[in-house]
């Protein structure tokens, strides 16, 4: 997993060549802690198939406002500088993120 | 397959947790199934102050719950993180197929609790996590000086709101009657907050935005009368928290165990009509539905499911 940064996303998903897996998580957010090693286990399953990375939106307010999030937690892919495919809130279970993973691999 | 658990607990909340922590001591073969975040409800509560032997001054749903999940730890129940499918509790093994496997048991504890209402207004499913959300604790930092509206007047819309106090600048109460229902203690604070106003008598019915929530349309339940609010201009757009109450997660149950309105009648021993099925928490049928109230069904129903099991034997 890539830990973004509000510097770095520009050029590690929006720019990126390929599809980009983000895993949008906020401090606090209990719903993102419980999710997230999850996300962990599928970027060690499906890492050498997708790239897979990470943004505290906590730190980058903006930025995930500016991607329209909102709300989390958020597992979404990017490909061309757009979101194709996303998990959002309560639709964003370990099963429905694998899934779509494996829509894009 | 193979193994027979003596009881699986179907939730993580504080009703799971009790039940997982009797049983454990119990020395019954446990498994405990959550499919997310341990305390289901409860640890996305910024501050509870009603727990029995919580700490006074306050303390988070979260804290609370990570020292019940180590409590839990120390008695021996198993832990599995899967999404529960389907169940067969007719009988006398139960079987519970999850996402990822299945699991048998002499006993069943259905722990399911309850998630959000939704609000109810028209295109709400569009802007669920672009405007909307049911969880402050998760989203309020988006919101960090604008302003945001909060949906209810129980005790967890009022709670919420102050909390959102310390991110937005302005917090709107919306709620359908002239007065609040959430206890005396939490309105004092409330009315003293200089960051909440009130809208009464009025419900939401419509919400809009270009992708993100921008407007919405507020009904005046005594006059009829509809006002639409925008964002401001500089801001670009609003939060819109809803906190109206809970529906049971007891759908897969249907058909199967008798219900009420989607939640499970028990005896006060938490027997449900299916022999060694229990229920306990939020799913029940019940008058107050409260942290305290959950774990003392937890414990109940375990107890019940040992004695079930050595009746059996």
């Amino acid at each position: 997993m890539l830990e973004l940064t509000k510097d770095t996303f520009e050029a590690e998903v929006l720019q990126a060549e390929g599809k980009v897996l983000v895993d949008f998580f906020g401090d606090g957010c209990v719903p993102c802690e419980a999710l997230m090693p999850h996300v962990h286990a599928f970027a060690e399953t499906y890492g050498d198939k997708l790239k897979f990375t990470a943004l505290n939106t906590t730190k980058a307010r903006r930025l995930a406002i500016a991607q329209k999030v909102l709300g989390l937690p958020v597992i979404a892919i990017y490909e061309n500088g757009v979101v194709i495919d996303s998990c959002v809130k309560e639709d964003a279970t370990p099963e429905n993120v694998e899934a779509m993973i494996k829509r894009h691999i | 397959m193979g193994k027979v658990y003596d009881c699986i607990i179907l939730g993580g909340g504080p009703a799971g947790l009790a039940a997982g922590l009797y049983a454990g001591r119990s020395h019954l073969d446990t498994l405990i199934i959550e499919r997310a975040q341990d305390g289901g409800q409860i640890a996305i509560t910024d501050e509870l102050e009603n727990y029995p032997g919580q700490i006074p001054e306050g303390e988070s749903g979260k804290a609370l719950v990570a020292r019940m999940t180590e409590q839990v730890k120390r008695f021996g129940a198993e832990r599995c993180s899967d999404v529960v499918k389907s169940v067969e509790l007719s009988g006398p093994i139960k079987k519970i197929v999850c996402a990822k496997g299945e699991y048998e048991a002499k006993t069943v504890i259905i722990a399911t609790g309850a998630h959000s209402r939704p609000i109810g207004c028209e295109n709400e499913g569009k802007f669920i996590g672009t405007g909307i959300s049911f969880c402050a604790t998760c989203d309020a930092a988006f919101f960090e000086d604008l302003e945001v509206y909060v949906v209810g007047g129980g005790d967890s819309a009022v709670e919420e709101a102050m909390y959102l106090t310390k991110f937005a600048r302005k917090v709107t109460v919306i709620h359908r009657r002239n007065e609040l229902r959430a206890v005396k203690s939490i309105q004092e604070k409330a009315f003293k907050n200089p960051k909440i106003f009130f809208m009464w008598d009025s419900v939401v019915t419509k919400v809009d935005g270009e992708d993100i929530l921008q407007k919405m349309w507020v009904k005046n339940v005594k006059t009829g009368e509809e006002t639409l609010i925008e964002a401001d201009p500089e801001d670009g757009l609003f939060g819109l928290f809803g906190f109206i109450g809970y529906v049971p997660n007891s759908e897969i149950f249907e058909g199967q165990i008798e219900m009420e309105n989607g939640y499970i009648p028990t005896n006060p021993d938490m027997h449900t009509n299916i022999p060694g099925v229990f229920a306990a928490g939020d799913i029940r049928v019940k008058s107050l539905r409260q942290v305290v109230t959950a774990c003392a069904d937890g414990a109940i129903a375990a107890m019940q499911a040992e004695k079930y099991i050595s009746d059996l034997e």
